[in-house]
């Protein structure tokens, strides 16, 4: 069956074989997310020698390390952003693109997410969002909805939920937007425009975990999860118009936020051109 | 592929730059010009007493030599994007003191995991905790030890001087290139603010060295393998088409996870081990004064060998047979030539700014017959020569 797919599956020349299969649970939308990443790459021709993925801690993180054949960094928990940081200086002329889940991202690595941003340094975030702590058990998260059940919420969750691309875009990111597994080819386009834009941009991605979300809130089946998506997804043109009240429980897709800001490993490169001018140390 | 710093170009712009001679500077500034000097061309780091001069210097000079500074959001930022900047071929250096490395001990342990060359100095401050943020102290001697969790290997230099610094900080790159691993540098608050006349060489007497690199593409697909037997495998560096994969967890030789097979791990973590064991010409430095003949030895590093020095000049004007013996490597611990030295002690005094730390790793050379004391004091106040020399002839 495996090698059947392996032959037959056009993007399979972007995966790194022997890492295969994934470790994925079935009907995560964790594969839907590598399919339209590498979908994306292929769309824009972008060689993957001019690629380093990174990654953090979690199901999420596993995503494109290892299994994208291209440079990849598998991190500490929470840290990806910053050691892309490092990355991106050293290397201003590749992609480079951070795949991790919400809980690696947006709760222990949130401060490097919002610094990010707010250098603008110019680093694509894919970020995956399936409201939960996947690989440790189905913990509570900062994104699980209010009144979910989790494994550390086993009455209710009665904590309100980061909205993670609007807080982004308030910090400076130059381009942000919010599609779910159940918009692929949105979320294909979404993540073109994210690689092409020079700064720092986010796709944030709804996905299903029917194995630890959703069996525990009634939506045992994947596809149920991605019913829950459609139903209750709301175009970013649309929800201007709602009230806070009215978009209680709803997903925001589309794009937050697209706009132009000097970016940060530009910048640093036009300092030090400046400075060595300035010292008369540029070469005769 | 190139090391970051290695281009022709940047020897003229050393030269062009900092002229050889004195010059009246702090301890962190000769710490930065060392990194300067040594090729350092990326620096990112969090400002905190006492190290924030190293950053300042860094944050003004780097530029001029196109190199970049970095002012991360916290410390555990710094020393990630020092990491990945490694990968890419820059050699790197961050400073830090006291809660900021306790911070950094995480991604300390990835760098030992993944062998990422990276130099972090830690200009040990007061504590527990904030302690006294704006005085030294040498109580981190065992957090750079045993700071991150699991079994690791680890190299740490401290120097005794400003000048110093500026030679063991160019050492600590030296080593961490050598041997593909972080080495941190055990600085102080006292010497860090000490201004004092450090002598800036001329640029061609300063040894430096790179990373090895992979020959070939066989090579190159096993980043964590031994081709060549040292235990230090060649670094593809990303952005070169390789497809490396780096991860925290454990590792085959082509960087693949395998956390189940226990060989994979015994296997990995053991050569990390054995590739600092095997290489200690490569790092081991002590010094050591009047101990051909010396009944009463004392230990000490860092700041306090100097007062040290003083006292057991004095012990000898006073017709006591004293030595110095000063690890600067304190990590892995000289501890053969301890031996050695222990076997012709009568008494061996222990001077350090700490409870006692570096004591109990004498300890382990030391025999049941020869009095083993340490001489210690906290409260961000150095030792001095005085308080040494008395100890000394309480066992003379």
């Amino acid at each position: 069956m495996a090698k059947k797919i392996y032959s037959t599956y056009p993007m399979v020349k972007y995966l790194r074989k022997e890492a295969l299969p994934t470790a994925l649970c079935p009907g995560c939308g964790g594969g839907t997310v590598l399919n339209a990443f590498a979908n994306a790459i292929d769309g824009l021709k972008i060689d993957p020698k001019d690629l380093v993925v990174v990654s953090g801690i979690g199901c999420s993180a596993w995503i494109a390390s290892p299994y994208f054949l291209a440079d990849t960094l598998h991190t500490t928990h929470g840290r990806a952003i910053a050691f892309a940081t490092g990355v991106k200086v050293g290397l201003p002329d590749k992609k480079v693109v951070v795949i991790s889940g919400d809980g690696d991202l947006a709760s222990i690595g949130g401060n490097h997410l919002l610094h990010a941003a707010r250098r603008n340094i110019d680093i694509t975030v894919i970020l995956v969002n399936n409201f939960i702590y996947g690989m440790t058990g189905g913990q509570v998260a900062p994104t699980t909805p209010f009144g979910a059940k989790t494994t550390t919420s086993p009455y209710r969750n009665i904590e309100h939920p980061l909205q993670i691309s609007e807080t982004v875009a308030a910090a400076g990111a130059s381009y942000v937007a919010r599609w779910t597994t159940a918009h692929v080819y949105q979320l294909i386009e979404s993540i073109k425009k994210a690689l092409q834009v020079k700064g720092f941009s986010l796709v944030e991605v709804i996905s299903q975990c029917p194995v630890q979300y959703g069996r525990r809130n009634r939506m045992k089946e994947p596809a149920e999860m991605l019913r829950w998506f459609l139903k209750n997804s709301v175009p970013v043109s649309r929800a201007r118009n709602m009230s806070p009240e009215e978009l209680e429980g709803k997903f925001v897709i589309g794009e937050i936020v697209n706009r132009e800001r000097p970016e940060f490993t530009t910048e640093l490169n036009k300092l030090i051109d400046e400075v060595q001018e300035h010292f008369g140390l540029k070469e005769e | 592929m190139i090391i970051r710093g290695n281009e022709p170009d940047q020897i003229r712009l050393i030269k062009r730059l900092y002229k050889p001679g004195n010059y009246f500077m702090q301890g962190n500034e000769a710490v930065a010009y060392g990194a300067l000097f040594a090729g350092c061309r990326f620096y990112a780091g969090y400002p905190i007493t006492p190290s924030s001069e190293i950053a300042e210097t860094m944050a003004r000079e780097l530029p001029k030599l196109g190199g970049y500074y970095l002012q991360m959001e916290d410390e555990i930022g710094s020393i990630a994007a020092m990491v990945g900047a490694s990968w890419t071929g820059f050699k790197v250096m961050t400073a830090t003191a006291g809660p900021g490395f306790s911070l950094m001990q995480e991604n300390l342990g990835y760098a030992v995991m993944t062998e990422t060359p990276l130099v972090l100095v830690d200009v040990q401050r007061s504590g527990p905790s904030t302690g006294q943020a704006t005085k030294g102290a040498q109580g981190d001697f065992f957090q750079a030890r045993w700071g991150t969790h699991g079994d690791h290997p680890i190299v740490a230099v401290s120097p005794t001087s400003g000048q110093d610094a500026f030679w063991e900080t160019i050492r600590a790159f030296n080593i961490a290139e050598k041997l593909r691993t972080p080495v941190v540098v055990l600085f102080d608050g006292v010497l860090a603010h000490t201004r004092e006349q450090i002598k800036i060489p001329d640029v061609s007497e300063v040894e430096i060295t790179y990373r090895k690199l992979p020959e070939n593409e066989e090579e190159a697909k096993l980043p964590f393998g031994d081709p060549h037997g040292d235990g230090v495998p060649p670094m593809p560096l990303f952005g070169h088409g390789y497809f490396t994969h780096v991860t925290g967890s454990t590792h085959k030789e082509n960087g693949l996870r395998d956390v189940y097979t226990p060989e994979v791990h015994d296997r990995l973590v053991r050569r990390i081990h054995r590739k600092i064991e095997k290489n200690r010409e490569v790092y081991e430095k002590y010094e050591e004064h009047f101990t051909d003949d010396a009944e009463i030895l004392v230990v000490s590093w860092g700041v306090t060998a100097r007062p040290a020095l003083g006292a057991v000049l004095r012990a000898r004007e006073e017709g006591i047979k004293a030595g110095l013996f000063v690890p600067k490597t304190v990590h892995p611990f000289p501890g053969e030539r301890m031996r050695e030295l222990a076997k012709k002690s009568r008494a061996i005094l222990v001077a350090e700014m700490n409870l006692g730390q570096m004591i109990i790793e004498v300890e382990r050379y030391v025999n049941d017959d020869v009095l083993l004391k340490g001489v210690n004091k906290i409260g961000g106040v150095p030792l001095t020569v005085e308080e040494i020399l008395r100890e000394i002839r309480g066992v003379a």
